[in-house]
């Protein structure tokens, strides 16, 4: 009974809405799960190769950007569903804090995909001036899992801004449920 | 007296908009000034030095070794990004006074998110090269370069900070702009 609770929940509310409410619906269904997803591809990316008989390792835990970019997404998808499961009366003041603080994780977001993005292409290409060499060579499977991460995340931003565009344009019916 | 409590209440709103558009033209200068610094800052960062790589016989060669900005691709991108988004700042202010204030609310409310992106996305990957040059990466064999150019990783600093205190800046008129939307404002037709 219990496990039923939300999806009896959700069907509640999307019983009888307008179809803005339910693309506000499914577009931040969309975004968390996006988000989501990123952050477990990220988070599973691993490899061991062996140098001169030397087990090297690659995870994604060697570097910081990476670690906030599975931090950030996750910590996006989890207040993402946290508002929509939340039911929030039409009134314009949950509508408006709403808005902010998805203004706010946008721009989380962005920052994340931006700073993995900037160390994926220093792993693929190097950088020759300061003597850092490309190790996508070395560890071919875990720089696909960060790339497919990174395409996800990009999915992610997209979304998000397609839900602040549709939150701003059509404020008083796209805060819902 | 009705009709009087009727017009103090219109009264206090509109006090409470002329006070908004003010703090948001504070904000907006001060975020000029912040973008347009990390921008200069930044375009202006380089720094070379001297050093003996061999000596042949008795003769000592020297190299001249010489770090500047465009060298990396995420500092070439803090740069335009921040010089972007001082242009439209400066631009938002100058053309203020020509546009009706709710014609322009929305707007310079959807480009203002789109700048808030492009300089956050502008500082977050400045920073993660910045934190590897600092630190280096020990498991990928990367060095760290900011003791040989201590000059060039200060200067980036000073550069990243302000460029971080605009990105604050921007997010706060966003947050701004989003508590201030009337739940009318889309039935006038823009």
């Amino acid at each position: 009974m219990h496990t039923q609770l939300p999806i009896n929940q959700i069907t509640k509310m999307v019983k009888g809405k307008s179809p803005r409410r339910i693309v506000a619906v499914v577009l931040r269904l969309a975004a968390a799960a996006a988000a989501a997803v990123a952050a477990v591809i990220m988070a599973t990316s691993h490899q061991t190769i062996v140098i001169f008989g030397v087990e090297v390792p690659a995870k994604f835990r060697y570097t910081p950007s990476l670690v906030f970019f599975v931090a950030g997404n996750a910590a996006v998808s989890a207040c993402t569903m946290l508002v929509l499961l939340v039911p929030a009366a039409a009134a314009s003041l949950a509508a408006r804090l709403v808005l902010m603080v998805d203004v706010a994780l946008g721009m989380v977001l962005a920052g994340a995909v931006a700073s993995a993005g900037a160390i994926s292409d220093l792993g693929k290409n190097g950088n020759s001036h300061a003597g850092w060499m490309p190790i996508c060579h070395r560890v071919p499977v875990f720089c696909d899992r960060v790339k497919a991460a990174l395409i996800a995340g990009f999915v992610t931003v997209v979304l998000y801004f397609l839900l602040l565009i549709h939150s701003i344009l059509l404020p008083s019916v796209s805060m819902n449920i | 007296m009705d009709l009087e409590q009727g017009k103090k209440a219109v009264c206090r709103v509109m006090q409470l908009k002329d006070k908004l558009i003010s703090l948001q033209s504070v904000l907006r200068v001060a975020a000029l000034l912040a973008t347009t610094a990390a921008a200069v800052v930044m375009g202006m960062n380089k720094q070379s030095y001297t050093a003996v790589v061999a000596i042949i016989g008795t003769r000592p060669v020297t190299q001249t070794f010489t770090t500047q900005f465009k060298d990396t691709p995420a500092f070439v991108y803090f740069v335009i990004a921040n010089a972007i988004a001082s242009g439209y700042n400066l631009a938002v202010l100058v053309t203020r006074r020509l546009l009706q204030p709710r014609a322009q609310s929305l707007a310079v409310h959807l480009l203002d998110m789109v700048i808030l992106a492009l300089l956050a996305t502008g500082s977050a990957t400045a920073a993660s090269i910045a934190e590897l040059g600092k630190n280096g990466n020990l498991h990928a064999r990367w060095n760290p370069v900011c003791d040989k150019f201590g000059s060039f990783c200060n200067h980036g600093v000073i550069a990243l900070v302000s460029s971080f205190v605009g990105v604050a800046l921007m997010l706060a008129l966003n947050l701004l702009s989003a508590a201030a939307k009337s739940p009318h404002s889309n039935v006038s037709g823009q």
